[in-house]
């Protein structure tokens, strides 16, 4: 199972894909808020968004899970 | 008679010569046919084959070809020590047998070594440091471990001729436990990705003595040396690519002047890259690649700390090196791996008097409890010192935001850059209008009526916006000259070329005590 993570603490600004939607390998999919900076976190797989674990203000930690990822057969 | 006797003397002398030469030709094929077969199957290339890649064609003298040839087993005591050129230039050279004994240290392999360094030093020559070595003999430690002339001198000497000679290491195998330290100590360690590891515990011996059960890869590979531990400058995909850096990297500490160059045909785009709002990622990579030469952008450390650029460039032929904040990557905030990353730079820069250029655009240093408990402090503190230490010429441009100690590190006005350019975009302040606007009315903010609370933050903001606008920095005389970012290139070549004769004795004392 692929995971895309938080590059950085802060707070989630904008979702940008939905359940089921299809990504590449580079493709921006949420942007974070931190240091006053919009932060694009970009998925480092090809996938289906299978879960989204955050919604749009939340805080979240370096590290921490954002999007679940099933891979493409 | 006489001429008999010379006759004899010359025939024993040829025969003496043929023997030399069949010696000479043996010792110089290294290990047993069985490792060079090993070394093959893991895309390894021979010792003197690398040397063959690495040095100007037939410039190469060697020392100590017969180090232990009275054993059988070991010629040259597995390692090649010697002088040649690189492009015409004079360099030293200390490259690993990994055929021999795994291109273990034995007595004379350290002596070899320590003697090179020695060489190095004498010439004024760079020294590269071709390693692929599992360390130590173990049945040697005592003649090559302990004493004034053992391994340990290896390190000493490398320490004293930091920054008097440049010391590059190209990491073809391994390189364990004290062997670990001879990258450490260089100026840039170029790893070949899957061959090339580092580590003072090996995973046997970490499993033994720790109980962790890793891989090689996991423990000390090149990939995670290169983008985690910071230890690696570049990731080569193999021997030729590493060999092919270590040229290219030294190329830009060599002289210059004269070179031919071209400007690069992505300036007039400048201006859209760069974006008006500050908080909005742009690739500061292609504002780089619009300044410099073209072609001539040597990223180091390209895959660690990426939310901070170092690389070398070239300005009308002449070597700079580039400090860029990456908004791109984690907003471009500094954090204590990219603040060490610049410290190192500038120091490397200093040292080999190549001229400094800053890109400023940062939101400033990262805080949160996480970056506090690893001592950013004391990271940024690393940063602020080096570049204040650093007597090259120096330039800063502020491209966008300089805000807090960002601006400090990235040096700001007070530490003493040759002079600070502001492009339109540009905005200093301690913190972003935001922020400053939050932290000053915080309590008036609170008291009012919730309707009339954003009107009241816009009408702050816009104040704020005025009161560090760049053209009023520019008139307070913070910043000395402001250009269009098509100017940019211009400006910088004009004036690296103004400030080139500059002396400047930052201090005369022995040495700091350096924050670390």
């Amino acid at each position: 199972m692929a995971k895309v993570e938080a590059t950085i603490v802060g707070i989630v600004s904008k979702i940008l894909v939905s359940i089921g939607e299809e990504i590449q390998n580079g493709q921006e999919v949420l942007i974070l808020e931190s240091m006053k900076m919009l932060i694009p976190v970009e998925s480092t797989k090809n996938g289906k968004v299978k879960a989204i674990h955050v919604k749009e203000s939340d805080f979240v930690n370096e590290g921490e899970v954002l999007i679940e990822l099933e891979e493409i057969s | 008679m006489l001429f008999e006797k010379r006759e004899s003397h010359s025939l024993e002398g040829s025969r003496k010569m043929s023997e030399l030469n069949e010696k000479s030709k043996r010792l110089q094929l290294g290990g047993h046919s069985k490792y060079h077969e090993r070394s093959a199957e893991q895309g390894k290339l021979f010792v003197r084959k690398r040397l063959e890649l690495l040095l100007d064609e037939g410039s190469f003298v060697e020392d100590g070809l017969f180090a232990n040839s009275i054993e059988e087993e070991l010629p040259a005591d597995g390692v090649i020590t010697g002088v040649g050129k690189i492009n015409g230039s004079v360099v030293c050279i200390m490259a690993n047998d990994s055929t021999v004994k795994a291109g273990s240290w034995g007595k004379r392999t350290v002596e070899k070594i320590i003697r090179i360094q020695e060489t190095a030093e004498k010439l004024r020559a760079p020294l590269f440091y071709l390693v692929d070595s599992a360390g130590a003999r173990i049945t040697d430690q005592l003649e090559m471990f302990p004493g004034r002339r053992g391994a340990g001198r290896i390190f000493y000497n490398q320490v004293k001729l930091s920054g008097v000679i440049p010391q590059i290491c190209l990491l073809f195998g391994p390189s364990a436990a004290g062997g670990a330290y001879i990258p450490a100590f260089c100026d840039v360690v170029i790893m070949v990705d899957k061959n090339a590891s580092m580590y003072l515990g090996s995973p046997r011996m970490a499993e033994m003595v720790i109980g962790q059960k890793v891989s090689l890869e996991q423990m000390g590979g090149a990939r995670m040396h290169c983008s985690v531990s910071g230890c690696g400058d570049f990731l080569a995909k193999d021997e030729p690519d590493a060999i092919r850096i270590a040229q290219l990297y030294y190329s830009y500490l060599q002289k210059s002047n004269g070179m031919d160059f071209e400007s690069s045909d992505t300036l007039d785009s400048l201006t859209s890259i760069i974006p008006k709002e500050q908080n909005v990622p742009f690739d500061m990579k292609q504002v780089i690649h619009a300044l410099v030469d073209q072609n001539s952008c040597l990223e180091i450390k390209e895959l660690f700390a990426p939310e901070l650029i170092t690389a070398f460039g070239r300005l009308e032929g002449k070597s700079i090196g580039i400090i860029a904040n990456q908004s791109k990557i984690k907003g471009g905030v500094l954090f204590g791996d990219s603040a060490d990353k610049a410290a190192r730079f500038i120091t490397l820069c200093d040292a080999y008097q190549i001229p400094l250029l800053f890109l400023v655009d940062v939101p400033g240093f990262m805080i949160g409890t996480q970056v506090e408990r690893a001592g950013i402090i004391r990271h940024g503190a690393k940063m602020i010192a080096a570049m204040s230490e650093a007597t090259v010429p120096k330039i800063s441009v502020i491209v966008r935001k300089a805000y807090g100690a960002g601006l400090y590190a990235m040096a700001g006005p007070a530490f003493e850059p040759d002079c600070c350019i502001a492009l339109p975009t540009a905005q200093i302040a301690v913190m972003g209008p935001e922020a400053a606007v939050n932290a000053v009315y915080h309590n008036q903010i609170q008291a009012l009526e919730p309707e009339e609370r954003e009107p009241f933050i816009q009408s702050k903001r816009m104040a704020y916006q005025e009161d560090i606008h760049i053209y009023r920095l520019a008139s307070e005389l913070i910043v000395d000259v402001m250009v269009e970012p098509e100017d940019l290139r211009n400006e910088l070549a004009k004036r690296y070329d103004l400030y080139s004769e500059k002396q400047l004795d930052f201090s005369r004392r022995k040495h700091p005590i350096y924050p670390v």
